[in-house]
């Protein structure tokens, strides 16, 4: 079948902004996204840049964006993307500097990932046997193939480039988790500051892209949980959740309004910033009085709190 | 057509204005709904953060409360969508836990039989465009809505899977029924930043500017959301983002029942726009309200 292409170019060094153009070419009908750039390049344009190297989605080289996705351009085909969106569009992974084409500068992804001290650091000497079921605990981390989608799609890395991201993380909680590490404490602690995990803000993103399933959300939701029974709860976001629990036990419902004084404590600046907001919410009606006594039973929904420890 | 209505805790809350319009549209359409007024918080995915086990309780403790009076549960929340749908594939599909949460409650036990939907998924399949489209009366013409869907209702697509992620359509295609135009934007399945609103507000306010701003710049009258988080995001700190990327957003962000009620013949004034803080009375004027 015949197909148009549309494919973002960029030479910095000659462009002064990248620009779409567009490809015809002849690829079969079970072709992947990666078999026509190659194609592309070797028959209509040999200047196109990409990356790319196993065809087989393990190097994880080739991550793009098709169709406004991050995604495996191996992995992609062609006719499910038509199917889908009615035309192909490829672009560079988004939120990264753009090196030529496709090809999309990794540096500040592989620096986040050396960050976490991606390496075990083991207690001790001896052998330590572990059972297949813990291993099962974090092998699907371990599948990850550090293509970079997820840490293009996230949102929170969108306005903070600080952020140390989903892979990272998941790498981090890959250690964490392993009964070999000596080091757990210390790796839960170093990830409590400004640019750790309370800046993701779950939007899911890293766990729809990724094509390996590593599902980085659920295993930065892992590290919170540990470092919270830890006893690591001088975070806002650790006040959050605790805060959170502190009202639904209470109130069987979470009122908003109750919220931000969970997270400001005895921060009596933090107080009176956030007055003025509540003074407006309090005249629009946004501002329940009525919670205090909780909902209908709501015996019943403090003693499940209370059976959980709680 | 009867539901188990689950209001959640925003429109029980800071957000009452979603409450009253549901129970206004859903009334003036003729899906009835029966309140859940036992059921608690979902969790918000917050609960789960803690102890994922107390959060599939609460739910199945709700569900519960749905199967006993034979129903499916409606919600109006984004958010409590995504929590509820993946409480409920986890408790129907995971060996053994049903009957260990089910060891948690002891008002009632649930049995894995009824669906969550949430009010959009509901007016698109249940009801039907087609049932919608002949109960407006009054077409929003000429009005340009940016839909925004937040992150829950969306994703994990393996789990909620109404509309594709890559490419959703219920809220477009209900702005189109009612007689408006739906824009396009990158925007529109991104987060609204609220869970990090009161731990990382700079995250949260740049979401919340960035989204406007491009919902803007694609020429939008207004924004409308199935989430009540993502509506106090964008409404209630909306002044605080556009002083922050110093910019004026002015945007009105409408509940889905609201922009529903206006089409389909409810007073404005009953539809609760008075408790936005991001006066809606540009989008009004526009409608010759
Ligand atoms: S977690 Fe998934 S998306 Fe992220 S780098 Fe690893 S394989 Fe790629
Ligand atoms: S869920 Fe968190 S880590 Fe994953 S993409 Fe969203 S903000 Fe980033
Ligand atoms: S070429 Fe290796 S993952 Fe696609």
């Amino acid at each position: 079948m015949r197909v148009r292409f549309s494919i973002q170019r960029f030479n910095p060094a000659l462009d002064a902004k990248p620009r779409f153009m567009s490809y015809r070419v002849e690829v079969a009908r079970d072709a992947t996204v990666l078999e026509a750039l190659v194609r592309i390049k070797e028959e209509v344009d040999g200047t196109l840049a990409f990356r790319a190297s196993c065809r087989q989605a393990i190097c994880g080289s080739c991550s793009m964006e098709i169709n406004g996705h991050e995604k495996l351009a191996c992995k992609t085909q062609v006719l499910a993307e038509l199917d889908r969106h009615g035309e192909i569009k490829i672009a560079p992974l988004k939120n990264m500097r753009i090196v030529k084409d496709l090809v999309a500068d990794m540096g500040p992804f592989w620096h986040k990932v050396r960050d976490i001290t991606p390496w075990l650091i083991p207690e001790g000497y001896g052998t330590i046997a572990i059972s297949p079921s813990t291993m099962k605990t974090f092998d699907n981390v371990d599948a990850c193939i550090m293509c970079g989608a997820c840490l293009a799609a996230c949102n929170s890395n969108e306005v903070s480039e600080g952020f140390l991201g989903p892979a990272a993380l998941a790498k981090s909680y890959r250690f964490i988790a392993d009964p070999r590490e000596g080091n757990k404490k210390e790796r839960l602690l170093s990830l409590q500051h400004e640019d750790g995990i309370w800046d993701c803000v779950r939007c899911n993103f890293c766990v729809e892209v990724c094509p390996k399933d590593v599902k980085p959300m659920e295993q930065i939701i892992k590290i919170r949980r540990a470092s919270i029974q830890e006893g690591m709860r001088w975070t806002k976001g650790s006040r959050h959740i605790t805060g959170f629990l502190d009202i639904v036990k209470r109130e069987g419902r979470l009122n908003e309004a109750a919220m931000p004084l969970k997270l400001i404590g005895t921060d009596i600046a933090g107080l009176l910033r956030i007055i003025p907001l509540g003074i407006r919410m309090l005249i629009k009606g946004k501002v329940p009085l009525h919670f205090k006594r909780g909902i209908e039973g709501i015996k019943d929904i403090r003693r499940i709190f209370r059976e959980r420890g709680l | 057509m009867r539901f188990a209505y689950y209001p959640g805790c925003a429109s029980k809350g800071a957000c009452p204005e979603l409450n009253q319009s549901t129970r206004l549209v859903t009334e003036k359409l003729g899906i009835e709904i029966v309140e859940l007024v036992k059921s608690s918080c979902c969790g918000a995915g917050v609960i789960g953060e803690a102890d994922p086990d107390l959060q599939l309780a609460l739910n199945a403790r709700t569900f519960s409360q749905a199967e006993e009076i034979g129903l499916d549960i409606m919600t109006i929340c984004g958010t409590g969508q995504g929590i509820m749908s993946t409480s409920n594939k986890r408790l129907k599909e995971e060996e053994g836990l049903l009957p260990r949460i089910n060891g948690m409650l002891k008002e009632g036990q649930y049995n894995g039989r009824i669906d969550v939907k949430h009010l959009l998924w509901i007016l698109v399949k249940d009801f039907g465009l087609e049932r919608l489209r002949e109960r407006v009366v009054r077409p929003l013409s000429g009005i340009r809505v940016a839909p925004f869907y937040g992150c829950y209702i969306l994703r994990p697509s393996s789990v909620l899977g109404f509309d594709d992620p890559e490419k959703p359509n219920s809220l477009e295609s209900i702005i189109s029924i009612l007689g408006a135009e739906p824009i396009d934007y990158v925007g529109k399945t991104k987060c609204c930043g609220f869970p990090v609103v009161l731990e990382k507000e700079d995250i949260a306010l740049g979401m919340v500017s960035a989204n406007i701003l491009e919902a803007k710049d694609a020429g939008a009258d207004c924004m409308v959301t199935p989430c009540p988080l993502c509506h106090m995001n964008l409404d209630i700190y909306q002044q605080k983002a556009g002083a922050r990327a110093g910019k004026r957003l002015s945007m009105p962000i409408i509940h889905l029942p609201q922009l529903v009620g206006l089409a389909i013949g409810i007073e404005p004034r009953e539809l609760g726009f008075s408790r936005h803080l991001a006066s809606p009375a540009s989008l009004l004027d526009k409608l010759g309200e």
